[in-house]
């Protein structure tokens, strides 16, 4: 209850100082659209020079990319966690966190959370929308249920790994550029693992596992019934990994010993 | 002149200081090319060409476009904004040197350097796994390394003018994500502009993006004839030149307004 209470402050809170910069939080919007856009635009115009990719037609490929949109913002938003190792080993801030009432990655995400994210999934359901009437999809009742709970496991596939890459700074000294790159390993979740070779496909399947945020559960509303399986694992993944990246986490809190003064 | 040759030293040996992260880096930079790779050899399904590039040009290309970008990528724009936003660009100004150009210098350094730890090792264990064809002529690779500079420049003189929107801003972080993602996509870097339905492409040629990434790229692969790739690389060129422009005027313009909000 505290912690609910807390997150509803802190939104507040956010809400107060993103208003305080309107022109820019406008502009940041209107990039955020822009990124999402150009991934659009590059499915378009390679579409435009072939029909299909390894038996997937362009607007299947829109559908999984507006799927993708909707868990990467729920995770954008809560998960701002890539410049962890600057941000607070390097310059001491996580002392100050572990005087905090709460729980010390919960206050992470209070601090560094990003709503104007949570615009993306906007973005998403149209995009969904778009490609889902042309494909001619139909809508079970039990599928609002289904993509909420696939929702929800992608973005914690997505907390998890980042997490745990976090992490790697409470062991390591090193700066490390993995963060920024991971990102772009994570697009490739968007695309139907089957064109990868089998190597990337273990990798992007139980290592990295984003295929878990794009192409698996999207398959499931696609009606892909050789994915099925896959689809439904993606909350068991979801909740496995963020549960590691948790112990993870919790283990390296133990072993940090302050930088700053 | 001596002052801006001992900035790109300066920060060429900063960079080398953290040089350990850049290892990690050519093994992400690989697994990118190489899942672009994948993508790219389905997209081609059975074709042989596809707007006059084979699979392998295709592949090279994504390739050389990556490492390229280690070179003219820089984040001044994200510095000048911290330093603007700090304050401290009264101290700056007051130094005994053009700050636009000793920035510019900064990223030459920075540049440099990823050219040599970056590029260079991980073009080489790129080119191990995925088959990329390098050009064995001479005279490619001298037009090559012309236009990446000319890339450079362009580059880091859209991210000067982004960085000084921070004078009239105060807080341009959304401007400068939009800045990058569009010279993402408009400059080649995700894929030839060639591919790109005809009315675009004309919108395009009169824009100085494809300068950055389009142009190198397609002389490596040997995508352009002769001709072409003396004519794209005098558009650059002129681009250079005509950036200069803007540039100057805003900055005399900066000078004016500018408000130190701390420091």
């Amino acid at each position: 209850m505290f912690y609910i209470r807390m997150l509803g402050q802190y939104m507040g809170q956010y809400l107060k100082t993103r208003l305080q910069y309107r022109s820019d939080l406008v502009v940041e919007l209107v990039s955020d659209l822009l990124f999402q856009a150009v991934n659009l635009i590059f499915i378009i115009v390679v579409f435009g020079h072939t029909d299909f990719l390894n038996g997937w037609s362009r607007d299947e490929i829109i559908f999984i990319y507006g799927f993708f949109l909707v868990p990467f913002a729920l995770f954008s938003s809560f998960f701002n966690i890539w410049d962890f190792n600057e941000r607070y080993i390097v310059k001491g801030e996580l002392d100050r966190i572990l005087t905090r009432p709460i729980h010390s990655l919960f206050q992470i995400v209070l601090e560094r959370m990003e709503l104007e994210s949570l615009f993306g999934a906007i973005t998403g359901f149209v995009v969904m929308g778009y490609a889902g009437a042309r494909l001619g999809l139909t809508i079970n009742w039990y599928d609002p249920i289904l993509f909420c709970v696939f929702v929800i496991g992608g973005a914690l596939v997505y907390a998890g790994v980042f997490i745990l890459i976090a992490c790697i700074s409470f062991w390591a000294d090193a700066r490390t550029s993995i963060m920024p790159m991971m990102y772009n390993i994570g697009n490739y979740g968007r695309y139907p693992v089957d064109i990868y070779n089998t190597v990337i496909r273990f990798v992007l399947t139980w290592i990295l596992p984003f295929a878990f945020v794009g192409v698996y559960p999207a398959a499931f509303f696609l009606r892909r019934e050789e994915w099925y399986i896959y689809s439904f694992l993606t909350p068991v993944i979801g909740v496995v990994f963020f549960t590691i990246s948790v112990f993870v986490w919790n283990e390296g809190v133990k072993r940090y010993r302050g930088a700053g003064n | 002149m001596d002052k801006y040759i001992e900035m790109i030293r300066i920060r060429f040996l900063m960079m080398l200081a953290y040089r350990t992260n850049y290892y990690t880096g050519i093994l992400i930079y690989s697994i990118n090319i190489g899942a672009y790779y994948f993508l790219w050899k389905a997209i081609y399904g059975g074709k042989e060409t596809i707007e006059g590039l084979s699979v392998l040009q295709m592949t090279t290309y994504v390739a050389v476009a990556w490492m390229a970008r280690a070179f003219y990528f820089n984040n001044i724009d994200r510095e000048m904004a911290m330093e603007i936003k700090e304050g401290k660009v009264a101290v700056e100004l007051i130094r005994p040197y053009n700050y636009l150009t000793m920035k510019t210098m900064q990223g030459l350094g920075e540049g440099i350097f990823r050219l040599l730890f970056f590029s260079v090792p991980g073009m080489l264990i790129v080119s191990l796994i995925f088959p990329i064809r390098f050009s064995a002529d001479i005279y490619t690779w001298a037009l090559f390394f012309v236009s990446i500079i000319l890339s450079f420049f362009i580059n880091t003189q859209i991210n000067l003018l982004t960085g000084m929107t921070t004078f009239f801003l105060f807080n341009n972080t959304g401007l400068i994500r939009a800045k990058r993602v569009i010279i993402d996509l408009f400059s080649g870097l995700l894929l030839p502009l060639s591919f790109f339905p005809e009315g675009i492409q004309e919108v395009l040629k009169f824009l100085p993006f494809q300068g950055i990434s389009y142009v190198p790229s397609m002389i490596f692969t040997s995508g352009f004839s002769s001709s072409e790739t003396v004519q794209a690389i005098f558009l650059q060129g002129i681009w250079v030149l005509i950036l200069i422009v803007p540039i100057q005027a805003l900055w005399i313009l900066a000078k004016k307004m500018l408000v130190i909000q701390g420091g």
